[in-house]
């Protein structure tokens, strides 16, 4: 199952003014895996993540992607080359279609320009048509069946998430960043939501980071397990190492846990 | 506040009507053909009642009642041919079958109550230029949701390349393309309009973009402060520019004038019988009332190909959500300097069109005043909503040719005021403006989008930025 190394960081770094929100970060996510990252709040997962995206830029460090250097790069170049990301609140385009937000996160992938858009030519007619028989594809793929139509903000909760990984999944990434998919769900839906995940890996090949508070998501379906606690690293292995290490269960509980335990 | 006076008045109605014996149960009970019968029927009633108690009668009135009706009571849609709902085109084919044909009825017009006469073909003129104009800024602020104030910038662009490529005023030069009904002798550049408003599109593509590029990075408030400025700068330029490093750019103060006219040339003219020149056939207004009309369906048209294109959702999710647009693979320079490009082509067009209706291109047309008053038919008629911009357009325009002077002597002489309205201009477009935003922030014929948009009030959230790393809001952590 392991391969090569798809994402690379090292050294990461991000200041806000004064605040150090993370710390020299080394972090690999080996092809094909499913990697979760986990911290307290205020740990700096975001920020980690925004930095994977290029929505921020480093302060120091390097962010590689499938052996290039993407650090620095405006955020349209990290999905092209195949970064896909959901968001911990909620971004959906609020008033287009399901459809419509999985159109827009096919953006990269088609071709059509502003001339052959106003002249609607034969290739232009058929990516549209061949976009939109993908985009229902997909949101079927993603528990949207028949939701094609419904303006965003209409969906339920649970349907938004889904919306929000069917838009990602449209980029056609290597690598999907998954930013608390499960935050609000039920159990039974957070278990529907852990299968998908495990699918995405099986069937689609793609490879998964994901920040998470269960912990029965995270250690059911992870790989490989990093730490992070006041912007730095402080362990990373696997889902079972991580529940004996007395760094997290510090970091988590409080020290008091660990004398418990 | 609003939702009580809408409540009160149809409390009132119903209350009226019960009496009468439609209680609103019995009405719910009616076909929905039958109820949009009866509306449209009430509506067209009414508007005669007023038009023979306060307009002026003329038996027109009748047939435009019948036209009225005949256009919004059946329901066109549904009909099809092999499938295909050619119904929906009835309606926009009559509506533009209406338009083209107003230059031969519009004498025969009765009088609207407190309007006056139906607009000169000359003020229709100036509606659909404006039209054409309010689309292009469209694109920039309905689509793509950054507020430009500084719209005339382009609007003078477009003006200045129709003076430059079709007058004499660059007189040690001497080219003719195509130019029609040029007085023999003189020099210059004399371009065909048609050429030059190419030629006016693409320039003032290229000046957005080069405006765009240093500015489009910034966010709200700011952009819209920048966009003021070039808004400034251009005009002043303009002003000023009879003596640009001992080179006279654009006359000064005193514009560029005569600019040619618009025309097909003899050959066409021979072959096809389309006007050599516009300046000499004889409904010169109504000639250039097609034109225009040719040019704002063109607008329109490319405002709807783009609109449901690769680019026009982009924009739209730009406009939603900046950083979950890029994120989603949206170049986000690259496409609001698409969005700005094309809306300054448009303002190009209508410019250099413009100019050359009215045979000049004067700096003191292209005050600040103007980017508002554009600004303020989108904002009225509804943002992103081509519909409604072109409607917001039409009736501002209208209200500043003719409108507001109509409207100030019907007051005059029936309510012994002796009130100079258009001088209160803009002061009254503030109140509609105010008005609008108060009972109907979506604009008068919305889009769907918008209308929800306002509803729910709209949250600007302090962004990211490539350059400077500002945080977001839910980045704290």
């Amino acid at each position: 199952m392991k391969g090569d190394d798809l994402l690379q960081t090292v050294g990461l770094r991000k200041e806000f003014g004064g605040l150090v929100a993370v710390d020299n970060v080394d972090f690999v996510v080996p092809e094909g895996s499913i990697v979760s990252l986990i911290g307290p709040n205020g740990a700096g997962k975001t920020t980690f993540f925004n930095m994977l995206t290029g929505v921020y830029k480093p302060t120091y460090g390097r962010v590689i992607f499938a052996g290039e250097d993407l650090t620095g790069k405006p955020p349209h170049a990290f999905t092209q080359r195949g970064i896909g990301r959901t968001f911990q609140n909620i971004r959906l385009f609020q008033n287009m279609t399901a459809l419509e937000n999985v159109l827009v996160g096919m953006h990269v992938r088609l071709k059509g320009n502003l001339f052959e858009a106003i002249l609607r030519t034969r290739r232009v007619r058929q990516e549209e048509t061949h976009a939109r028989e993908r985009g229902k594809e997909l949101l079927e793929f993603s528990g949207l069946r028949r939701k094609n139509d419904v303006i965003g903000r209409n969906l339920s909760y649970g349907d938004q998430r889904r919306l929000e990984v069917a838009r990602a999944l449209a980029t056609e990434p290597k690598l999907l960043l998954l930013d608390e998919p499960t935050a609000g769900m039920n159990p039974q839906e957070t278990l529907e939501f852990t299968n998908f995940v495990g699918t995405l890996r099986n069937e689609r090949g793609l490879t998964v980071l994901l920040i998470e508070h269960d912990m029965r998501v995270v250690m059911g379906i992870s790989d490989r397990v990093t730490v992070l606690d006041y912007g730095e690293r402080i362990a990373e292995g696997t889902p079972q190492e991580i529940q004996r290490n007395d760094r997290v269960i510090e970091a988590y509980l409080g020290s008091a846990a660990v004398s418990s335990s | 506040m609003r939702r009580r006076i809408v409540q009160t008045v149809a409390d009132l109605w119903w209350a009226l009507l019960t009496r009468l014996g439609l209680s609103h149960e019995r009405w719910e009970a009616l076909p929905r053909t039958t109820r949009r019968a009866a509306k449209a029927v009430g509506w067209v009633v009414l508007a005669i009642v007023l038009v023979v108690l306060f307009g002026g009668w003329k038996i027109s009135a009748l047939a435009i009642a019948a036209v009225v009706l005949l256009l919004t009571v059946p329901r066109y849609d549904r009909i099809t041919v092999r499938g295909r709902r050619v119904g929906k085109l009835i309606v926009p084919v009559a509506a533009i079958g209406i338009v083209v044909a107003y230059p031969y009825y519009v004498n025969s017009m009765p009088q609207v109550p407190i309007f006056g006469p139906f607009p000169m073909l000359s003020t229709v003129v100036a509606m659909m230029i404006f039209s054409m104009m309010a689309l292009g800024l469209n694109f920039v602020v309905g689509y793509a949701g950054l507020l430009d104030l500084g719209y005339v910038a382009f609007y003078a662009m477009g003006a200045y390349m129709a003076g430059w490529f079709a007058s004499d005023q660059f007189s040690n030069q001497n080219l003719n393309l195509g130019g029609v009904g040029i007085t023999p002798g003189s020099t210059g550049f004399h371009f065909s309009i048609w050429l030059v408003l190419i030629m006016a599109g693409i320039a003032t593509a290229i000046v957005g973009v080069i405006i765009g590029l240093p500015t489009l990075r910034l966010r709200g408030d700011y952009l819209a402060i920048v966009t003021l400025g070039f808004g400034e700068i251009l005009p002043q330029v303009a002003r000023n520019g009879n003596a640009l490093f001992g080179f006279n750019l654009t006359n000064g103060p005193e514009g560029i004038t005569p600019i040619d006219g618009p025309g097909f040339g003899s050959w066409l003219h021979r072959h096809l019988g389309l006007p050599a020149s516009y300046l000499t056939v004889g409904n010169y207004d109504a000639v250039f009332l097609w034109t225009s009309l040719v040019l704002l369906l063109l607008t329109v048209f490319c405002s709807m190909r783009l609109r449901d294109s690769r680019i026009g959702r982009a924009w739209i999710a730009i406009r939603e959500d900046e950083v979950a647009a890029a994120a989603m693979g949206v170049p986000l320079m690259r496409t609001k300097t698409w969005a700005y490009a094309t809306g300054a082509f448009f303002g190009g067009v209508a410019g250099a069109y413009y100019a050359s209706y009215k045979s000049g291109a004067f700096p003191d047309d292209f005050f600040f005043q103007i980017s508002v008053f554009i600004l303020c038919m989108v904002i009225l008629g509804g943002m992103g909503n081509i519909w409604g911009v072109i409607f917001g357009a039409c009736f501002l325009a209208y209200l500043d040719r003719e409108g507001l002077s109509n409207v100030g002597s019907w007051m005059n002489g029936h309510l012994g005021t002796n009130i100079n309205v258009p001088l209160y201009e803009f002061g009254i477009y503030g109140v509609i403006i105010v008005v609008v935003m108060l009972f109907r922030p979506e604009g008068l014929i919305p889009s769907s989008r918008r209308a929800a948009e306002l509803h729910e009030g709209v949250h600007d959230e302090p962004l990211y930025d490539l350059v400077h790393d500002q945080p977001l809001t839910d980045a704290a952590t």
